[in-house]
């Protein structure tokens, strides 16, 4: 039994704090007001190879372990949410999917660019009437012989209109129920793909939502992922490492807050000392620390058990739930000890709390993850 | 001003350049420092390590150099003198893409030392050009570079701020009061680097990270020399007394407290 992280572990950590907290930080605010993408620091931090670090050197990726992205989608996160989800969707919904369930042909064509960072995926699976309830997809797939074709609204969707590349969920033989659920690589240009407007969200605004519809879009045969009818276990396989992800990032809004809000109790004073001699309020420190401290091991035992090839669905939706979860408690407390300060943008808690209301509800509610945490639990 | 250090290079020189970058390990800058019992040394139990970040630039812009040199640069090699626990920062350098690493199995007792022990090891490699940091954040000692050129007996320029190529020689840029001065030196020769060097400390990419698994890390023996210095004490400075808060009608009071207390009138 070990805690330390390892040397390569504690410099993956540092260059992303170090990109966080030197470029991140300088436009951070003004994009989340003006809900703009980060195109160019989506472009270092590809450079950088934090778009692919999960995937094997072999397929053009930065081969790092999955604890080493704990820590880097940490350190992304305390800064700007917006991005690290670029990042999380990139890494270990897209590629992941790609790596472990594509074939040679398509790792060659799609993934590789992906773990390069040149381009950026998308997974859409979530619809109008079917977002915690993956089996109703209504979005069809109709088997052409040749080709598939699609048709249907995806909604939700991270990187909509940023990613070249689509994995899109759709329902092939609806009769089958799950089992008739497809996964396929969608290039975004494809005729029939169009894009409804950006959504104007509340947090994570400078993330790129849209939804996005199919009409009769031709897709090749050879562009299914797995056998037939294999899409609803791709999706759920994918989504369990994607949880390790969001988990990360919710993680790292909360340790972000909690670092703005203790300095900020150092520098602030009231009725004569620094208000973190007060005790209501370093009590306040004190909990969020120990909440903090929870997310982040069960956080890194998710990603521990991943790396070593061991069964993490349960962990990660632990992860999952509780980081989410902690990380809108602690970005609250944040903006209450900031006071007034909290409550304006300069001071970045009240944004933190609201990219982290967001952690509760996609790539699974919160509600969601507990269905799975409980069910294992009849295992 | 004439230039008594301008030289005119040979140009078929100006191929298969080696850089040796000196690095130093110095705990993080944002380290609350504490003393050992007997105030002798620095207690460093749960200090996070880095690369010094004048050595930081200067690693930073030997890479810049080597990549626009067209090949003319060759290979950057980090060094360090220091114990096992200087590791991590030699293969930080290494991830950030130098070519080879050394480490001076030594404990770093001081500046002469240290240069001394570099010197050796840069007799036996040989280097066109030496970066060393102005001086490094810990004991801000400020000598290794100039103490290197002299055991070297080659030339070294101080607070040089930018390095570049013009044509087939290095050109510098020395800030200097009110102004700056550009100058070259015969090679070899020491740089002795200060901020503006290179802009930002590079970060290592994820590929540079794995490269860097396998790129070598020499452990060199020290060679026999004595330091010629020893910390006797540190002292931490005092911690500033609270602020008195003088009415502003008051002014009788402030002469009194400027006088008596403040010592300044």
């Amino acid at each position: 039994m070990n805690f330390e992280y390892s040397e390569e572990q504690i410099m993956i950590q540092q260059a992303a704090r170090d990109y966080a907290q030197r470029e991140l930080i300088k436009d951070v605010t003004e994009r989340d007001e003006k809900a703009e993408f980060p195109t160019e620091h989506i472009k270092n931090l590809a450079e950088l190879g934090f778009l692919g670090m999960l995937v094997g050197e072999e397929w053009d990726g930065g081969g790092m372990d999955t604890v080493s992205y704990v820590l880097a989608m940490e350190e992304i996160s305390k800064v700007d949410a917006s991005a690290s989800v670029v990042m999380s969707v990139n890494n270990s919904l897209v590629c992941y999917g790609l790596e472990k369930y594509g074939t040679d042909a398509q790792r060659e064509k799609y993934l590789k660019p992906l773990a390069r960072g040149e381009k950026i995926g998308a997974f859409l699976l979530s619809e109008p009437e079917a977002g915690s309830d993956a089996t109703k997809q209504r979005t069809t797939a109709v088997d052409k012989g040749d080709h598939y074709l699609i048709n249907g609204t995806k909604n939700w969707i991270t990187n909509a209109n940023s990613a070249s590349t689509y994995l899109v969920i759709a329902h092939t033989h609806p009769e089958k129920g799950h089992r008739g659920i497809n996964a396929f690589i969608v290039e975004k240009d494809t005729p029939g793909i169009t894009l409804g407007p950006h959504e104007n969200k509340m947090g994570m605004r400078s993330s790129d939502t849209h939804s996005v519809m199919f009409t009769d879009v031709i897709v090749p045969k050879e562009n299914r992922i797995g056998e037939d009818g294999f899409g609803f276990k791709f999706a759920m396989k994918t989504l369990e490492g994607g949880r390790i992800g969001i988990a990360s990032q919710a993680l790292g809004l909360a340790s972000g807050a909690l670092e703005r809000a203790l300095q900020y109790s150092l520098e602030r004073k009231a009725f004569g000392t620094e208000i973190f001699n007060h005790q209501s309020l370093a009590f306040k420190l004190s909990d969020m620390a120990v909440k903090v401290e929870n997310a982040r091991n069960l956080c890194i035992k998710a990603a521990w058990l991943k790396d070593q090839g061991l069964p993490y669905g349960t962990a990660s939706a632990m992860a999952k739930q509780y980081a989410a979860d902690i990380a809108m408690e602690v970005t609250t407390e944040a903006v209450q000890i900031h006071g007034g300060y909290g409550y304006v943008k300069e001071y970045h808690v009240e944004r933190l709390m609201r990219e982290a209301k967001l952690t509760q509800i996609y790539e699974g509610t919160s509600e969601v993850q507990k269905i799975i945490i409980s069910r294992s639990l009849l295992k | 001003m004439s230039n008594p250090m301008k030289t005119v290079f040979h140009p078929l020189k100006f191929k298969n350049m080696k850089i040796l970058v000196c690095i130093s390990n110095v705990p993080d800058t944002t380290t609350k420092i504490k003393l050992s019992g007997d105030k002798k040394s620095v207690d460093m139990t749960g200090v996070q390590w880095v690369i010094n970040p004048w050595d930081e630039l200067a690693l930073t812009r030997a890479m810049e150099l080597k990549e626009k040199s067209g090949g003319k640069i060759e290979k950057v090699t980090a060094i360090t003198v220091g114990d096992k626990i200087c590791e991590p920062i030699l293969r930080k350098a290494l991830a950030v893409g130098a070519d080879n690493a050394v480490r001076i199995d030594a404990v770093a007792s001081d500046d002469y030392y240290v240069a001394a022990q570099m010197a050796e090891y840069v007799k036996k490699e040989s280097f066109d050009m030496i970066f060393a940091g102005i001086e490094s954040s810990d004991y801000n000692g400020s000598a290794v570079g100039s103490m290197l050129s002299e055991f070297l007996d080659i030339p070294s320029i101080s607070s040089v701020s930018n390095v570049d190529f013009e044509g087939d020689s290095f050109v510098m840029k020395r800030t200097i009061d009110g102004g700056s001065e550009t100058v070259d030196a015969a090679l070899p020769m020491v740089a002795v680097v200060q901020k503006g060097i290179a802009i930002d400390p590079r970060i290592p990419a994820m590929r540079g990270i794995m490269m860097a698994r396998k790129k070598p890390l020499s452990v060199e023996a020290p060679v026999d020399i004595e330091a010629t210095s020893e910390f006797i004490e540190f002292e931490m400075p005092q911690p500033k007394p609270p602020v008195k808060m003088v009415d502003a009608e008051n002014v009788g009071e402030l002469f009194s407290l400027l006088h008596e207390e403040a010592k300044v009138l």
